[in-house]
């Protein structure tokens, strides 16, 4: 089996400044080229994008590759635990072990047509190291440098949550947006809430592209999560309800922002889609 | 109370437990399935020790005598949905043709729709129930997941219940000589010292589970 081809993450130039301060003279040199326009809207957002550059990776059961609504799946790894514990991370050839990575995968596809995908599976490794292996593959997805990293998994388990907030944190600043499925069950769990990731609740409109911004967080946006038709098994489509299937619309926003808009960090992408929701003024009105 | 007294009433109570939490899942499918009108309504439970789903229960359509039935705790629709803590509701499911071939295998009935939600409580997840082929409607709705999750909070809050009881009464079986002296050691305190007993039993309690 040949060495999985890590994504290539373009080389940052070398840190002039100090680290945590910035010196008089260092100021014109740190000149950020962004325009923003007067209002943000969907044109200026997204318009004419289609993802194209931006690397999504599938946090998920994996992804079945060359499905007609997914195409071509730029790399798959698989993550499981070692005999000593140890997370080994491996080329994945087995393709979706459920369906759901592989509906994520074609709902990402079907908004952001040219962005290239990644599957990172980890699940099918059992129920016991489950939440092992889910950091694992988190922190190997970040180190990655993917831009979008779509998650529907969450743990109950408060001793991950602390390592969790740090990998999230980390993201955040490596400008890897985690975009996270929010639980809607009477428990706590992680990382949705977090506030360094995005957040996904569902919508019931019958529209993948209406979104809104929820003015009573800890969920962040409302997208197209109920009743929807998406890529399943053996090529096949089924219809389905769930955060989780409105979680890769908001990945799919972000690749098309990015694609047009590469400089945005996390925290600008959250305010752009902010601003392009159709409850806020820069949606569709 | 007799030593052979307490061993009785202990062993009864055991007894009492395997009954009432056979009846406690075959009421958990049985609500579920009436909730939703649907076909029919199953549980999976999770074996921790052999990281394994166990069909505990079913309902309606499907195969009574495959309860005991063991699958992966983590690959397919139960096995994501308990790992991912994520409820999903799927339909059409006999589109894809490795579902339709699994499921006809291990029990017999092939469901075109499936609601699956995890059994959640505090940070333990319990297991997985589904209900099978509720009626078709024009379209899901909210309300209804809604619904699902809020049963299955319930749900889980008693198969917790009930999985400590009987932990904890296969412990006092084990160890039914000790804990029954110990029992009929604080049976005799008089009334004053009663207190003071139990008040100790509850410290020793709470170190043992630390």
């Amino acid at each position: 089996m040949a060495e999985p081809e890590a994504p290539q993450v373009e080389e940052e130039e070398e840190e002039e400044l100090p680290a945590w301060s910035l010196p008089a003279d260092a100021v014109e040199r740190i000149g950020i080229p962004v325009e923003w326009p007067e209002r943000v809207d969907r044109e200026w957002a997204w318009g004419g994008s289609t993802g194209k550059g931006v690397k999504v990776c599938i946090l998920d059961s994996g992804v079945e590759a060359g499905h007609p609504l997914v195409g071509e799946v730029a790399g798959a790894w698989a993550v499981s635990l070692g005999e000593d514990e140890q997370a080994i991370v491996e080329e994945d050839d087995q393709g979706d072990q459920c369906g759901h990575g592989t509906a994520c995968a074609g709902i990402v596809r079907a908004l952001a047509p040219d962005a290239e995908l990644y599957s990172v599976r980890v699940l099918g490794a059992g129920y016991t190291g489950s939440g092992p292996v889910l950091l694992a593959g988190l922190r190997w997805s970040i180190e990655q440098g993917f831009h979008v990293i779509n998650m529907s998994l969450s743990t109950t388990k408060k001793q991950f949550a602390a390592v969790l907030h740090e990998l999230a944190d980390s993201a955040y600043f490596r400008r890897t947006v985690l975009v996270a499925s929010a639980h809607n069950m009477p428990v706590e769990s992680f990382p949705w809430k977090f506030s360094s990731v995005v957040s996904v609740g569902s919508h019931e409109l019958d529209d993948a592209f209406t979104l809104f911004s929820n003015p009573d967080p800890p969920v962040e946006f409302f997208a197209r999560g109920v009743d929807l038709d998406v890529a399943w098994l053996g090529g096949s489509t089924i219809r389905v309800t769930g955060n989780s299937f409105a979680t890769p619309h908001v990945s799919g926003f972000c690749a098309l922002v990015l694609g047009k808009h590469p400089e945005l960090t996390p925290f600008q992408l959250k305010n752009v889609l902010y601003l392009v929701s159709d409850n806020v003024g820069g949606g569709r009105g | 109370m007799a030593d052979g007294d307490l061993r009785a009433a202990v062993a009864a109570g055991v007894l009492g437990a395997e009954e009432l939490y056979a009846q406690l899942l075959r009421s958990v499918v049985e609500v579920a399935r009436a909730i939703f009108g649907a076909k029919a309504s199953s549980i999976f439970l999770l074996d921790e020790e052999a990281d394994e789903l166990v069909f505990a229960a079913v309902c309606g359509e499907g195969e009574e005598h495959l309860v005991g039935t063991r699958i992966p705790s983590s690959t397919g629709i139960a096995g994501w949905v308990l790992v991912t803590r994520q409820p999903l509701v799927l339909e059409d499911l006999a589109n894809d043709p490795r579902f339709a071939r699994d499921v006809a295998e291990a029990t017999g009935y092939v469901p075109s729709g499936l609601m699956a939600v995890p059994l959640l409580h505090e940070e333990r997840a319990l297991g997985v129930l589904q209900v099978l082929d509720r009626p078709k409607r024009s379209r899901f709705t909210l309300q209804e997941m809604e619904l699902l999750g809020l049963f299955a909070n319930q749900a889980a809050i008693a198969v917790d219940l009930l999985q400590r009881a009987r932990e904890a009464r296969a412990v006092l079986q084990e160890d039914e000589s000790v804990v029954a002296r110990l029992a009929e050691a604080v049976r005799a305190l008089p009334d004053e010292k009663r207190e003071a007993g139990l008040k100790l039993l509850a410290s020793l309690e709470s170190v043992l589970r630390d």
